[in-house]
C-alpha cells in the first residue's frame, strides 16, 4: 500500500519536474538543437536544381569537401580550394587570437591598474564599439586602410613614401579588422583576470630575485591563464567563422569558411555542402576547444582560496 | 648591551629622505633618517601606522627609492640596485605567496630565480621547510594552509635564499594573539639559528620589547630614538617615546633646588638638574606606591577610581590641582581591596623613577 504511494507520489514529482522543465526544453529544442538538426539532415542530402534541397540520401556533400572531381576527365581528385580557405580560416584565426592578446594584455593591464573611477571610463571606452554596427566599424577601417584612404594619403602627402601602400583586400586587412572587431573580447576577461591579481606579488617576485620578464612568465601569466584561457576561446571561435570582415577587408578572394558558406547557399545554390561545412566547422571549433582548454589547464592551481 | 658599537654593520641608511607627491602637497614619509644596523641584529622599526617606519623598510628592499639619501649594505651603496640585485629578502604583511606553486615550490622559488643546480635547490628547500617545521606540508597549495602556516611558508621563502639582511614587514599582523606571541619566540629562533641581521617592523611596543635587540622608535618620518628595549623603556628620550611605550604619567612641574614642586608636594630629583619654571616629568604608573596619608616625602592625592585587573589594579588618583596619574599597585596576595574613591592618600614615588623630559 504505501509503497504504490511512493510511486504514485515519486511518478507526480516527475511529471512536475517536467512541466516545470518544459518551456526551457522547448526554447533548447527550438532554437539550438533544431536547427542546428536541420543542418545536420541537409548535409545529406541532395541539392536542388535551383536552390534548396531534394529529399535523397547522399555523402556527395560530405565528399565535395574534401575532393573534386575534375571536369575534364570526371576524376576524382582533393579539392585543394577547400582545403586552402579551411587553412586561412584556422591560420588567420589563430593570428588574430595572438595578436589581440599582444594588443589586449597591456591594455588590460592598464586599465586594471588604474583608480578605480578611472577604470570604469577606460572600460567604457573599450565597450563603445561594441554599440555601434559591425558592419559600419569595418567600413570605417576599410576607408582608413585603402589605397586612396586616410593611411596612404597622409603618408605620401608626408613624403614617407611614393606609391600607396596594397593592404586593402589581403590577408593583412582581414587581420588588422579582425583584431580590431574582436579585441574588446580579449581586454574584458584578462581584465577580470588581472584586477583580482594580487600585486602584492610582483614585489615577491622581484625581491626573490626574478627579473621583471622572469616575473611576467613565472607569476603574472601562470596566475592570470584562467583570463587568457576565456579572453582566447571568445576571439579564436568567431575569428573562425567571420564572416562580415573577411567580405569587406579580404574582396572576393581572401575568403574564410564563412564566406565559402554563404557562397552555397548564394550564388553556389549548393545548400548541402554549405551545410556540410557549416558540421565541419562546428566540429573544428570543438576539437580546438577541447585540445585547448585541456593543455591551458594542465598543472593549473586547484580551486581557489 | 650595546652590540651595535662593536659589530660590524649590515645595514647603513644615511640621510634619506623619501617625499611623496609634489610641490608643496609633497609629503615627507621619512625626513632625514639616519640608521645603522649591525650585523645579526634583530633590529625593529617601531611607530604608530604612517610614521614611515614601512616606507624605509621598502627604501632597504629597493621598491622604493629615496628623494635624497643613500643606503649601504654590507658597506656597499646599494642606493641604485633593484630589489632582485639585492641581498635582501622581504616577508610581507599579507605574506604574498604565491598561489599557483606549492609550498616547497614557493620556497624554491628565489634559489630558482638565482640560477642555483637543482640537487641544490631541492636540499635547500628541505632544510627550510625542517626549519619552520612544514616538512609535511611542501605539496600542498598555499591557499590549504592556515594562517600561521602561510606565515612559516613566506619565511622559508624569504630566508631560503640566505639573505644578508631579512626584512620583516609587520608579519605577525595578522595572526590571532596566541599565533603571535608562539611566532615571536618562532622567530626569534630562526634569527638565532640563522645568524641572519632582522629588520623587523611594527607598531606593538610589547612585540618590540621582547623580541628585539635594539630598538629605533619612529615618528613622523624621523627615528626619536635607538636603544635596547630596556633603554628606550627607563630612559625614553622624549614625551613621544615615553607615552608610546608602556603607559606612562605625565606631570607638569617647577622644578628649583634639585626637586619638583608640584601641587601633592616635592620630589627630590638627581642632583644637577636644572631650575626650570615648568618641565615635565614622566614617570612609569609600576613606580607609585601607595602609602598612609601624610607619610614624609609622599605626594598627597585623593582616589578617583580603579580598574581591577586581576594581577593588578589600576589607581587613577588626583593631585590637589587636578592632575591625574595611575599607580599601579599588585594585587596582595590575601585579595584585599584596596582604598575606595574618595579616599586620600599617599603616593610614594621609587627612587630614580623620574624622568624630566626635554619639550
Amino acid at each position: 500500500m504505501t509503497r504504490t504511494a511512493e510511486q504514485q507520489q515519486k511518478a507526480a514529482t516527475t511529471r512536475r519536474n517536467w512541466a516545470l522543465s518544459a518551456p526551457a526544453l522547448l526554447v533548447l529544442a527550438l532554437f539550438a538543437s533544431g536547427p542546428l538538426l536541420i543542418v545536420l539532415v541537409y548535409s545529406f542530402l541532395r541539392p536542388g536544381s535551383y536552390s534548396g534541397v531534394e529529399w535523397e540520401f547522399t555523402t556527395e556533400a560530405w565528399q565535395g569537401i574534401f575532393l573534386t572531381r575534375d571536369i575534364f576527365d570526371g576524376t576524382l581528385g582533393w579539392a585543394d580550394a577547400h582545403l586552402s580557405i579551411f587553412w586561412r580560416s584556422v591560420k588567420l584565426s589563430l593570428t588574430t587570437t595572438i595578436l589581440t592578446f599582444a594588443f589586449g594584455f597591456p591594455t588590460a593591464w592598464f586599465i586594471a591598474t588604474r583608480p578605480a573611477r578611472a577604470r570604469a571610463f577606460w572600460l567604457f571606452l573599450i565597450t563603445i564599439p561594441f554599440w555601434t554596427n559591425l558592419l559600419i566599424r569595418t567600413f570605417a577601417i576599410n576607408e582608413v586602410i585603402r589605397n586612396e584612404g586616410l593611411m596612404n594619403t597622409v603618408l605620401i602627402k608626408l613624403g614617407v613614401i611614393a606609391e600607396p601602400i596594397r593592404v586593402i583586400y589581403t590577408d593583412t586587412a582581414v587581420l588588422i579588422g579582425m583584431t580590431y572587431v574582436y579585441l574588446p573580447l580579449m581586454v574584458l576577461p584578462l581584465f577580470a583576470a588581472i584586477d583580482r591579481f594580487d600585486m602584492k606579488l610582483l614585489e615577491a617576485g622581484y625581491d626573490l630575485y626574478a627579473s621583471r620578464w622572469q616575473v611576467l612568465r613565472r607569476v603574472v601569466l601562470p596566475i592570470v591563464k584562467p583570463g587568457i584561457v576565456a579572453g582566447s576561446i571568445l576571439v579564436f571561435v568567431p575569428s573562425l567563422g567571420a564572416y562580415v570582415t573577411p567580405r569587406v577587408l579580404g574582396g572576393g578572394k581572401n575568403m574564410m569558411i564563412g564566406n565559402f558558406i554563404e557562397l552555397q547557399f548564394g550564388q553556389g545554390r549548393n545548400w548541402p555542402l554549405g551545410s556540410a561545412l557549416a558540421m565541419l566547422l562546428l566540429l573544428i571549433v570543438m576539437v580546438a576547444l577541447l585540445v585547448y582548454v585541456r593543455a591551458a589547464t594542465k598543472g593549473a592551481p586547484q580551486g581557489g582560496h | 648591551m650595546s652590540q651595535a658599537a662593536t659589530a660590524a654593520v649590515a645595514v647603513e641608511g644615511r640621510n634619506l629622505v623619501k617625499a611623496f607627491g609634489q610641490g608643496n602637497a609633497a609629503v615627507r614619509a621619512l625626513d632625514d633618517v639616519s640608521v645603522t644596523i649591525a650585523k645579526g641584529e634583530f633590529f625593529t622599526l617601531l611607530g604608530p601606522s604612517g610614521c614611515g617606519k614601512t616606507t624605509l623598510l621598502r627604501l632597504i628592499a629597493g621598491f622604493e627609492s629615496p628623494t635624497s639619501g643613500e643606503i649601504l649594505l654590507d658597506g656597499r651603496d646599494i642606493t641604485a640596485l633593484p630589489p632582485n640585485r639585492r641581498p635582501v629578502n622581504t616577508v610581507f604583511q599579507s605574506y604574498a605567496l604565491f598561489p599557483h606553486l606549492t609550498v616547497a615550490q614557493n620556497v624554491a622559488f628565489g634559489l630558482q630565480m638565482l640560477g642555483k643546480p637543482k640537487a641544490e635547490v631541492s636540499a635547500t628547500v628541505e632544510r627550510m621547510l625542517a626549519l619552520v617545521k612544514l616538512e609535511a606540508f611542501a605539496a600542498r597549495r598555499t591557499s590549504q594552509l592556515s594562517g600561521g602556516q602561510q606565515q612559516r611558508v613566506a619565511l622559508a621563502r624569504a630566508l631560503a635564499p640566505a639573505p644578508q639582511v631579512l626584512l620583516l614587514d609587520e608579519p605577525l599582523s595578522a595572526l590571532d594573539l596566541k599565533l603571535r606571541k608562539e611566532m615571536q619566540t618562532e622567530l626569534k629562533r630562526l634569527q638565532t639559528e640563522t645568524g641572519i641581521t632582522f629588520v623587523f617592523v611594527t607598531h606593538d611596543q610589547e612585540e618590540a620589547l621582547t623580541m628585539s635587540d635594539r630598538v629605533a622608535v619612529m615618528s613622523a618620518g624621523q627615528i626619536l630614538q635607538t636603544g635596547t628595549p630596556r633603554q628606550i623603556y627607563t630612559r625614553p628620550a622624549n614625551r613621544f617615546v615615553a607615552s608610546f611605550i608602556g603607559e606612562t604619567n605625565f606631570l607638569t612641574a617647577r622644578i628649583s633646588g634639585g626637586a619638583a614642586h608640584l601641587a601633592g608636594g616635592v620630589i627630590p630629583l638627581p642632583a644637577g638638574t636644572a631650575d626650570t619654571a615648568s618641565a615635565t616629568l614622566a614617570i612609569r604608573p609600576e613606580h607609585l606606591r601607595l602609602a598612609p596619608p601624610g607619610t614624609p616625602g609622599a605626594l598627597t592625592a585623593t582616589v578617583a577610581h580603579s580598574v581591577y585587573f586581576g594581577t593588578d589594579s589600576h589607581l587613577h588618583l588626583r593631585l590637589a590641582d587636578g592632575a591625574e596619574l595611575v599607580a599601579r599597585q599588585q594585587t596582595s596576595a590575601d585579595g584585599a581591596a584596596g582604598p575606595e574613591p574618595g579616599a586620600e592618600v599617599g603616593v610614594m614615588i621609587a627612587e630614580g623613577a623620574v624622568q624630566v623630559l626635554q619639550e
